[in-house]
């Protein structure tokens, strides 16, 4: 009596097998499509940072942060870059920051819409924001196994299951901001003769601007972690470091790897920051 | 007369808060004579607006008040449709706003009516200027022009040289300039005002309502003023609607409600207002019953007064311009042939748009009725001591 009855067992893992299944064989053209864009698009960008000069890395790195912080911040932020290098990371941290990249723009590119779908449309809404809250507490590895089954092994599946691990803060955000713009303001907004469009346009988004940015910020982080366990489909970069280090067991070069994540991490958080406190100043102030 | 025209038409309006069956059973209960309670209670819905029934005039300020839910901005709203009326219609010039489509309302809030709001509505992201632009840039002027415009609008409600700032580096009346200027750059016909002063400090209010009272002189708008506080009230309307639970209780011109109000609430609600404060001369002076002009012979004026058993005479030229006044004991000794000899010239006109409490100083100071005129200095009427201690009282 102590053991669940044989009886009540019910799995639900044949539903996504089939699924899974018939997506694979009545859809295979559509993967292929955006497996050909994903890979020519990672191409394009990892060709493009490879092109830019190591210094020229970190001495971006370095005015940007004097930009928005000060000399001690860009320091800091410079030489933690350089650090990377110092690793022998270079390469892996191109790679990575080349799937970052691309997942944060596919991130934008359909995060933003939905967003705003989901702000002016109730239905929208009310499906989404379960949808949005198991993805945010599904496991991250749970997204590995569809990216590897619709897109095999390397780069794209990575990139895949990176973007769906990193988008809903992005549509989260840019729900809130938009719904969250003072009432007053929308409506002097229609009280002046604002079409739809141009509510969008002149007054919601820019309104939101500083919403969508730490959104932005969040999707990015999410990216970052995500993209250190991608390492396990076959992705390169510095997870694949980690994954090596791990299977050797070379705590050393774990660790090493382990901060060049950090450092970038930390990189990347703070300019997005600083960007968007640097937006603020028109934008947010409500009153 | 075109200008008696009522300009804004509102008819038998009715604005309930709710959707579907409930409202259906709502209005079934309202139109049963359900009270505001009565009909939330039974089906959820809120009534905003009950049997409104007025008009305004072209060139009026028309001024709603009322406590704070007692369905004024509801009302207001619906004059630009950011509320749809569930029932009744406003027909502005001619036109009825609730049957519009969305193409013609969006002209309607494009070129005909403004909006000023309370916490001033405005774009954070945008200049002072781009916010004053807003209204012109959805509706497609050129970019020049509408710099232009809006650079007039500015300069009018005295914020030049402040352009290229943005909201949060402003103080609260200067914020709702910004609104304002908003509202006139785009040349509307009525301005809609929904408690545009009730943010700002007392003292930033007065300055306020004495600008938008000067500003009457150069735009000539039909306004729409919305205020909880009926000293404002009456500072501003050249008539008043007082609201009550979504219905109006007492309409009329300000003095209306001291003479007959309509009933204990309103003798409430204006139980408090500083009369001094908030009626003008106009509107307690009393006519002149006789007055002369230079050339009147001196004894025709002296047997005129004593005929009328008063001892003073206000002198005007032939245009009824003010000239000063003659006292019955000066006409009464002296030789003079004529009135304009013994004018005396020591008694300053009162301006008849003036608020009265000036008035009391002025009456203790000087012996005789105060003279009362118009911008052009024509003579329109006289008020003395009992007349003002009558207002007051
Ligand atoms: N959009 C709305 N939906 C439901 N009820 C509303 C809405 N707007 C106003 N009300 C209700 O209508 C009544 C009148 O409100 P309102 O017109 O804002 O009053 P006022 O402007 O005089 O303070 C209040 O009881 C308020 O709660
Ligand atoms: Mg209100």
């Amino acid at each position: 009596m102590l053991e669940y009855p044989d009886f009540l067992k019910f799995s639900i893992a044949p539903i996504f097998d089939v699924i899974v299944d018939w997506i694979l064989t009545n859809l295979s053209a559509l993967f292929d499509f955006i497996t050909l864009v994903i890979a020519n698009l990672f191409n394009g960008v990892e060709a493009a940072l490879s092109f830019v000069p190591w210094w020229l890395f970190v001495m971006i790195v370095f005015l940007l942060g004097k930009k928005y912080y000060d000399y001690k911040m860009a320091s800091l932020l410079g030489v933690m870059m350089f650090a990377i290098g110092m690793f022998d990371l270079w390469d892996s941290m191109i790679y990575t920051i080349a799937i970052v990249l691309i997942s944060v723009i596919v991130s934008l590119v359909v995060g933003l819409p939905v967003g705003i779908l989901m702000a002016k449309n109730e239905r929208i809404e009310q499906i989404l924001k379960p949808v949005l809250d198991a993805m945010q507490t599904m496991p991250s590895f749970v997204y590995l196994i569809p990216a590897v089954m619709l897109f095999g092994l390397g780069r794209v599946p990575a990139v895949f299951a990176t973007t769906i691990y990193a988008i809903p803060p992005l549509i989260r955000l840019t729900y809130l901001g938009i719904t969250g713009v003072d009432k007053e303001v929308i409506e002097a907004g229609k009280a002046y003769g604002s079409t739809p469009a141009q509510m969008l346009f002149k007054i919601e988004l820019p309104q939101a601007l500083a919403t969508i940015m730490t959104g932005v910020n969040q999707t990015t982080m999410m990216a970052m972690a995500m993209v250190v366990i991608s390492s396990m489909i076959g992705a390169e970069g510095i997870g694949e470091e980690v994954l090596i280090a791990i299977r050797r067991l070379e705590v050393g070069r774990g660790f090493q790897a382990g901060f060049a994540i950090v450092f970038l991490a930390i990189i990347l958080d703070r300019l997005l920051q600083g960007a968007a406190n640097s937006l603020e100043g028109g934008t947010v102030h409500a009153e | 007369m075109p200008n008696e025209q009522p300009y804004i038409r509102v008819d038998n309006l009715q604005l309930i808060f709710g959707k579907g069956k409930r409202l259906q059973q709502a209005q079934h209960l309202y139109n049963d004579g359900a009270t505001n309670a009565e009909i939330r209670e039974q089906t959820r819905c809120t009534v905003g607006v009950r049997y409104a029934d007025f008009h305004i005039k072209k060139g009026e300020t028309f001024v709603i008040v009322g406590l704070s839910g007692s369905g004024k901005s509801s009302l207001i709203r619906c004059f630009n449709r950011l509320n749809k009326a569930t029932g009744g219609s406003i027909t502005i010039d001619g036109m009825d706003v609730t049957k519009l489509d969305k193409k013609e309302l969006l002209e309607l809030r494009r070129n005909k009516i403004s909006m000023v709001f309370q916490s001033f509505g405005l774009l954070s992201h945008r200049t002072v200027l781009a916010n004053v632009e807003y209204g012109l840039e959805v509706k497609g002027i050129p970019n020049k022009d509408r710099d232009e415009m809006a650079k007039q609008a500015i300069e009018l409600v005295g914020l030049k040289g402040w352009e290229t700032y943005y909201p949060h580096q402003l103080s609260g009346g200067m914020k709702q300039r910004v609104g304002l200027a908003r509202a006139i750059a785009n040349d509307p016909d009525i301005l809609l005002m929904d408690e545009p002063y009730s943010a700002l400090d007392p003292l930033i209010r007065r300055e306020m309502q004495k600008e938008l009272l000067n500003l009457e002189d150069y735009i000539d708008k039909t306004i729409v003023f919305i205020t909880h506080d009926m000293n404002e009230a009456f500072r501003l309307g050249d008539r008043i609607a007082l609201m009550k639970d979504g219905e109006i209780v007492q309409l009329g011109k300000p003095a209306s409600f001291f003479e007959n109000p309509a009933n204990d609430y309103v003798r409430d609600f204006i139980a408090d207002v500083d009369k001094t404060q908030v009626l003008r001369a106009k509107q307690i002076m009393k006519e002149i019953p006789v007055s002369f002009t230079p050339d009147t012979p001196r004894t025709d004026a002296r047997d005129k007064l004593a005929e009328l058993e008063l001892d003073v005479a206000f002198v005007t030229d032939e245009e009824n311009h003010y000239l000063g006044y003659v006292t019955f004991e000066d006409l009464d000794v002296s030789r003079k042939m004529t009135v304009e000899k013994l004018l005396k010239t020591d008694l300053e006109p009162y301006y008849r748009q003036n608020f009265i409490k000036d008035l009391i100083s002025l009456l203790d100071e000087a012996d005789y009725d105060v003279p009362i005129v118009d911008s052009k200095n024509r003579l329109r009427g006289s008020i003395c001591h009992e007349v003002l201690l009558s207002a007051i009282s």
